[in-house]
């Protein structure tokens, strides 16, 4: 006999349904299922009208944020059996306009995603013929771990400020710039610095840390966050103290 | 409404996305779009592994990665193709270094090299074992600084519109709404990845069915070279996930169930602790495959609930270097088998992993159609011939896609205005219909999406397969024809035009069952073994009858009709391919 598990889905579709509901689903429990396959099970075979997004299956593509049982999951890298008994609850991801099903509206980070100027600027663009940009490993380690952001926004739907506040940057945003501030390639920290301390910027953050312990990468927002206020608030000191020419 | 643009690429994955800055770098007039059926960053692109190869190192030379490709192509490749891809190659990676890729750095901070299968010499760059992952961010976050690359993102494109012999543009779906649009263009770029997902096991995320293909097929531009899929020897029993080659380039064994490195049975050298270049298990992905599949046949490979495996033995190189190299190695055997591979053997076996086959082009990546382009994976120019080799991909992407956008907004600068015509207008129309009447509105199908999917899986694993013969082709070749017929009956239940991923895989699946006969047909007329097609029945290489391409084209009664144009050769005759000796 194979063992079974309940799994309690969001359904919500905004030309008929006026609210979302739950629709349940009895599904077989494998041990190596993770809960997107227990989708995918789903809709191949009991109920081919959920809607869900998913693609890599190996938790680098991003696609699968959804909310398991009350916390920020990718569901490729979830897995059922540790669940058991059941039931799982599956639902889309807080904080997000919900467009169907388990499907979220994630405009929001994709249109403020080039407000923090994700990519290396110099003061002076080389041909690719001069070689490559020195860069030792040290110096590329400084910079990894904020470079690992697959965009899955667990943290957007795990940040408490950004549920108030939709006009806040957001974890993953502020990382992003982090990345490429600390990459010492880079000259374009300053002109960040604009976006970054703005009202909607590194200031909103009232430093909780959800972002980083959700977050599947290990890419630390949070720490990203602190470290840059603590960059910004050292500018500001220097120019209150120093004379012009020593900043 | 009209939706227009000068070049339009259909695809968002690095392919793609290099062909868009290469269009607004080149030509500052024109405007570009890139439609996609997920957002750029969520491509396939992303999942790749290993690394990108390109010449860098002093003891190195084009002339020996040009050899190398070649031969590992089985003499299939176009060999100008190769020469101009391996002069460009280094360049595109620099550019991506400036772009700010986080290569992985020498102690001096020069750019690391890795060794790969079937490469003579240490050329493959890295960025630990996440180098597509870091490749495709760097190009899509350098693609926003250009606010004139418009992008519709989650739009799939369903039908590329032709006129009189002229690509006009696409039909697409906006997922959101569910909206149908034509977008019309100058210049169409298609840059749409492979067609993993029309077998059972595979390396390939769920988005890569083969659309691409289709569109070009469906519209009289030839594909090439189909029956040429790549298996790749480690990809994880269940899931079909990859455990990258590089695994065995920093000097992983395969071994089987007695342990025994059984690679040395097969003409592929003799067994040492270090790996060696084109050696043993730093041999080519199709002598690997096909080696795995004698192992099973001597009884010698480990039974498991999803058949039989090896294991991929890492243990020996200790933590250390599994952390710094593959981490991602350690991360997905952790996640996915259980299994830590300082301690563990990984259990592995050969999985479907590229298409070397695909929308025939030249080296400018313009189709025989005009107007059409296409590069990456969905291409075919040649230069992996009958067998890629690892780390070739990723450069192919950004050389061809560079020289498919500059070659794209040369056409359009030069092209007319295309006035919609009524014939396109008429193309818009009966299109509409096709979605919304007869798949969004259809009444009483019967056949399941997902039984028409696994039946075609099934029979392209044991039809078309590592090995295949003149009558599993055949057989192969009946059990699709009735698949066609069978999903022109498919069940559809979903009405909702919002994000309706049901009506989506219906498409895929369409698409797919076109390029799957495509696949069998091909290898069914070819009647030799060659690379990754091997034909028990035709057991050689056969340079007689098959040193050419095969080129298949879809006539307008819908039958298929096959040419084989020489393979372009310019300064590499054909030989014996020898590694390990
Ligand atoms: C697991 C894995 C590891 C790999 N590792 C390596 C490696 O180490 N080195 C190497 O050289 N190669 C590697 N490869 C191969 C290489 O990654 C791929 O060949 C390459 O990334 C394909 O890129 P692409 O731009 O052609 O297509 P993709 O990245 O697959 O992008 C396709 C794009 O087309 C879009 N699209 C498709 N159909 C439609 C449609 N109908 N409408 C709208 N948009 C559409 C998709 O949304 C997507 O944006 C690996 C492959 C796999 C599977
Ligand atoms: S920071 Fe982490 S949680 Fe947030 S989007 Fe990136 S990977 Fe996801
Ligand atoms: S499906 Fe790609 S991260 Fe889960």
């Amino acid at each position: 006999m194979v063992d079974r598990i309940i799994l309690r889905v969001t359904r919500y579709r905004p030309e008929s349904d006026t609210e979302p509901m739950t629709q349940e689903h009895e599904i077989p429990l494998r041990k190596d299922w993770s809960v997107l396959d227990g989708l995918n099970h789903i809709k191949d075979h009991l109920d081919g009208t959920l809607s869900y997004r998913w693609s890599c299956r190996m938790g680098v593509c991003g696609s699968c944020g959804m909310t398991v049982n009350g916390e920020p999951k990718l569901t490729c890298a979830t897995f059922l059996g540790d669940y058991a008994p059941g039931p799982v609850r599956v639902e889309p991801l807080s904080n997000f306009p919900v467009v169907r099903d388990l499907v979220v509206d994630i405009g929001d980070f994709m249109r403020k995603l080039p407000r923090v100027k994700p990519w290396l600027i110099r003061s002076e663009q080389e041909p690719p013929a001069v070689g490559e940009y020195p860069q030792l490993p040290a110096e590329r380690e400084e910079y990894e771990q904020f470079s690992m952001c697959i965009n899955c926004m667990l943290c957007y739907a795990a940040c408490p400020v950004y549920a108030l506040d939709q006009e806040f940057l957001g974890p993953a945003a502020i990382a992003l710039a982090q990345r490429y501030n600390l990459d010492s390639r880079d000259q374009g920290a300053s002109e960040r610095m604009d976006v970054l301390s703005e009202a909607d910027g590194i200031w909103a953050c009232t430093f909780v840390g959800e972002c980083s312990a959700v977050c599947p990468k290990d890419v630390d927002p949070a720490g990203a966050i602190q470290r840059y206020k603590f960059t910004a608030a050292m500018d500001s000191l220097k120019a209150l103290l120093l004379p012009r020419g020593a900043r | 409404m009209t939706l227009s643009h000068d070049v339009l690429i259909v695809g968002g994955g690095g392919a793609g996305l290099r062909a868009a800055i290469a269009v607004v770098e080149d030509d500052p007039r024109l405007t570009v779009a890139i439609v996609s059926k997920v957002y750029p960053m969520r491509s396939h692109t992303v999942s790749a592994e290993g690394g990108a190869a390109a010449v860098i190192r002093p003891d190195d030379s084009l002339d020996e990665h040009a050899y190398d490709t070649i031969s590992g192509g089985d003499w299939l490749c176009a060999q100008d193709a190769v020469e101009v891809f391996v002069k460009e190659a280094p360049e595109e990676l620099l550019r991506l270094e400036h772009w700010g890729c986080p290569w992985s750095r020498e102690p001096d901070g020069r750019v690391a090299v890795r060794p790969f299968g079937g490469m003579k010499r240490m050329r493959t760059w890295f960025a630990a074992d996440k180098t597509g992952f870091h490749l495709l961010h760097t190009l899509f976050q350098t693609s926003l600084r250009y606010e004139r690359i418009a992008r519709y993102d989650e739009w799939y494109v369903t039908k590329l519109l032709v006129d009189d012999g002229r690509v006009a543009g696409v039909v697409a779906v906006e997922l959101m709404s569910g909206r149908i649009e034509a977008i019309t263009a100058k210049a169409v770029i298609l840059c749409t990845g492979g067609c993993g997902q029309i077998y059972p096991f595979t390396t390939n995320a769920a988005i890569k069915t083969g659309d691409g293909m289709g569109l070009a097929y469906r519209a009289g531009a030839p594909l090439k070279d189909m029956e040429f899929v790549q298996y790749h020897p480690t990809g994880l029993p269940f899931t079909g996930i990859l455990i990258t080659e590089a695994a065995r380039a920093e000097g992983g064994w395969l071994i089987n169930k007695d342990g025994y490195r059984y690679l040395q049975d097969y003409d592929l050298g003799t067994p040492s602790p270090t790996p060696v270049l084109r050696s043993m298990e730093l041999g080519p992905r199709d002598r690997l495959s096909q080696a795995f599949v004698k192992e099973v046949e001597k009884g010698r490979t480990v039974d498991t609930p999803y058949g039989p495996i090896v294991h991929l033995d890492l243990r020996h190189l200790r933590e250390t270097v599994i952390d710094a190299r593959l981490p991602f190695v350690r991360e997905l055997c952790r996640s996915y088998e259980n299994i830590d591979p300082v301690r563990e053997l990984i259990p592995v076996r050969p999985v479907v992993h590229y298409m070397m086959g695909g929308v025939h082009t030249d080296i400018y990546g313009a189709t025989p159609l005009e107007g059409l382009f296409a590069a990456g994976e969905v291409a075919c120019v040649s230069i992996n011939g009958a067998n890629r080799l690892g780390s070739n991909s990723l450069p192919e992407l950004l050389v061809f896609g560079a020289r498919a956008g500059v070659a794209a907004a040369s056409f359009a600068s030069g092209a007319q205005d295309l006035a919609i015509r009524p014939a396109v207008r008429a193309q818009v129309e009966d299109e509409r219909r096709r979605l919304e009447r007869d798949l969004l509105q259809r009444d009483g199908g019967k056949e399941p999406i997902s039984a028409i999917r696994e039946e075609m899986r099934a029979t392209m694993e044991e039809g078309a397969g590592i090995y295949r013969s003149g009558s599993s082709l055949a057989k192969a070749a009946d059990r699709l024809r009735v698949l066609q017929e069978r999903f022109r009956s498919v069940r559809l239940e979903d009405r909702s035009r919002t994000f309706n991923t049901e009506l989506l895989a219906a498409l895929e699946l369409s698409f797919m069952l076109d390029v799957a006969e495509t696949i069998v047909h091909c290898a069914l007329l070819r009647e030799e073994s060659r690379g990754a097609h091997q034909r028990v029945d035709f057991p050689a290489r056969d340079d007689h009858r098959f040193l050419a391409n095969s080129l298949v084209y879809r006539d307008a009664d819908g039958s298929r009709r096959v040419e084989y144009p020489p393979v372009t050769i310019t300064r590499w005759p054909p030989g014996e391919r020898v590694y390990g000796r």
